[in-house]
């Protein structure tokens, strides 16, 4: 296993209370940042190449150094706890295993970024990790680490647990404020950014549960350490979770040069494919990055890597299938999805998501006609033409993230779209793949 | 309109209310709603309209404006639901492990359509998009509670221990 510098303690027995937390040091990365002014920790975590884990990958020092210094108006941080990007589970195994790295995370963001007032706002679905974190935080107001004064630094700070009710755009950072603002999860244009205007008008940073459980981390090992461990423009380890077609799916801390041909196939992490199959295809960002093909393995899961292969390290959600797999079946899955989920504000994503997601149903059904196909990457380009990925025509980037994956499979499985045309059927005897029926019967 | 709350009910709402309303600044108390939302269900199984007026007086707020936020979220049931919701995941990692097919033997087993709730009042069963365990997958859940791992074998388990659980009560 290559070096771990945040899940070491993950699994251990009692690690995910405050005693166990402690037991490992926990907390002495937040004594030595009340010690630094805010603008030294703002500085540290650039220094750090700490990039946000929710998706965009975004530089959080920077981030941070949007917010205004002086605000004559409170100043918020909001933790994304929404995970719901398809395949993507990291966040959740953190807080089940780790909840007081994300508590420790959110008082050194709060004492940078001048906040009193932190929201966990997290995915209604995960109603028993909402329970552990209540707990957590209570804990940490009784521990004083929390409240009137954080370690009698003066600094007083509320942390608060808020779940959402069902709905994948409250992931979306401004989707996330107006959920918590208490309306529908419609993002906001912008700018302005939420650093300067975001919940209740004033300024926000939101970020990622991994990005502020990391925090501890840096602190721990030093900014240019964390830095020095990763690749040039993303420091440190980062997480991946692995689903589908695998031996050993999971969540992995990888070094940021891993390949995911290593990810998918070395014995130290996900073990190669069931029954010796090969591989097909892999998403390797969420549902919502475009798709590798099995001849694109050898690029590392790293943001700058996949950005030159027009292509994103996303949530971390790797999800692989197999030769046996339906790559039309597959795609009709994940357009359904964003069909459901399109919140319908801008024309082209609430139009356009059931659209593709009903052609695709056409085709897999031996009812497509080649036209279709043009028309397919006719409506995709419209939301958000492909590539580079970064030119969509709605507010928010899930019209981006339902039409890169349509237009990848299309361009890279061409063959076996018009293969379903040709025959009038789908070639598939198990649509996506042999593996699922054997596991679900077993 | 009739009252939607027991004397008990309405006090536990009002008492939890009192804690959400709380974590908001003066002005924007309308920020409760997802939680006192969370509340009806788990008080009274679901959310009728009188109960929207009693949060929309909480969060200072209008009916009009609680609706609206109710029915943008899947989680919030507007109409009454089975005594458990059983969720199936469907999404692109279940299904690479089989939930299609786990899906159609609980709808088989069941007798019910997708979205429809047993004849017993029992078991409410929906397909549900990715929840985020998709590592240990087919999941699905009962009540927002995770079942992972899950095998057509489990599934029947699953089922019939919610049927004895009811049949003991």
């Amino acid at each position: 296993m290559a070096q771990r510098i945040l899940t070491q303690n993950w699994y251990k027995p009692g690690y995910n209370s405050l005693e166990g937390y402690q037991a490992e040091g926990g907390f002495s990365s937040l004594r030595r940042v009340l010690a630094m002014k805010p603008d030294e920790v703002i500085e540290a975590v650039k220094v750090s190449n700490l990039r946000g884990r929710g998706g965009a990958g975004f530089p959080t020092g920077l981030k941070w150094s949007f917010v205004p210094k002086e605000s004559p108006k409170p100043k918020y941080l909001c933790v994304n706890a929404d995970e719901s990007e398809p395949g993507t589970y990291k966040d959740r195994v953190l807080i089940e295993q780790d909840p007081f790295s994300l508590m420790e995370g959110i008082a050194i963001a709060c004492w940078a970024l001048g906040v009193h007032t932190a929201y966990i706002y997290i995915r209604g679905e995960f109603l028993e990790q909402a329970e552990l974190l209540e707990k957590a935080v209570a804990d940490c107001y009784a521990a004083g680490i929390f409240g009137k004064s954080v370690l009698d630094s003066g600094h007083a700070l509320d942390v608060y647990v808020h779940r959402g009710a069902g709905a994948y755009i409250c992931g979306e950072e401004t989707g996330l404020l107006n959920s918590l603002e208490g309306g529908k999860g419609w993002p906001r244009l912008k700018p302005p950014f939420p650093a300067i205007s975001g919940l209740f008008g004033s300024p926000t940073v939101v970020n990622n549960v991994e990005t502020i459980a990391t925090l501890p981390t840096i602190f721990r090992i030093g900014p240019q350490e964390y830095a020095s461990i990763g690749a040039e423009k993303s420091g440190g380890t980062r997480l991946v979770c692995v689903s589908g077609h695998v031996n050993k799916p999971g969540v992995y801390e990888i070094p940021m040069d891993l390949t995911f041909n290593d990810l998918i196939h070395d014995e130290k992490w996900c073990g190669g494919i069931p029954g010796g199959r090969k591989v097909k295809a892999v998403i390797p960002g969420g549902s919502s990055a475009p798709v590798l093909r099995w001849d694109e393995l050898d690029v590392a899961a790293e943001y700058e890597a996949l950005k030159v292969k027009d292509n994103m390290a996303g949530s971390g959600a790797v999800v692989v299938m197999d030769e046996t797999t339906c790559m039309v079946r597959a795609l009709w899955r994940i357009s359904k999805f964003y069909a459901e989920e399109s919140c319908g504000q801008c024309t082209p994503c609430r139009e356009g998501t059931p659209w593709m997601e009903r052609v695709l149903r056409k085709i897999e059904e031996g009812q497509g006609e080649m036209k279709d196909l043009d028309l397919l990457m006719s409506v995709a380009r419209a939301i958000a033409p492909y590539p580079p990925i970064g030119l969509g025509t709605t507010i928010c980037a899930l019209g981006d993230a339902a039409a890169l994956p349509v237009q990848s499979f299309v361009m890279k499985f061409r063959e076996e779209f018009e293969q379903h045309i040709r025959e009038h059927r789908c070639p598939f005897p198990h649509p996506f793949g042999k593996f699922a029926e054997e596991v679900v019967r077993k | 309109m009739a009252a939607p709350f027991s004397a008990e009910q309405q006090k536990k709402f009002d008492e939890e209310m009192e804690k959400y309303l709380a974590r908001f600044p003066e002005g924007r108390k309308r920020a409760a709603i997802l939680p006192a939302l969370h509340l009806v269900q788990d008080l009274i199984g679901w959310i009728p309209d009188e109960a929207m007026v009693e949060v929309a007086k909480k969060c200072e707020t209008t009916p009009e404006q609680v609706r609206e936020v109710a029915s943008f979220y899947v989680m919030y049931f507007l109409e009454p639901k089975g005594k458990h919701v059983v969720d199936v995941c469907t999404n692109i990692s279940c299904a690479l492990r089989g939930a299609e097919t786990l899906l159609a033997h609980l709808q088989e087993k069941l007798g019910v359509e997708l979205g429809e709730t047993t004849a017993d009042g029992l078991i409410t069963l929906r397909e549900f998009e990715c929840m985020g365990a998709c590592g240990n997958a087919p999941v699905l859940q009962v009540d927002s509670r995770f079942h992972m791992d899950m095998t057509l074998e489990k599934a029947d388990r699953l089922i019939e221990s919610l049927r004895s659980q009811a049949g003991k009560k």
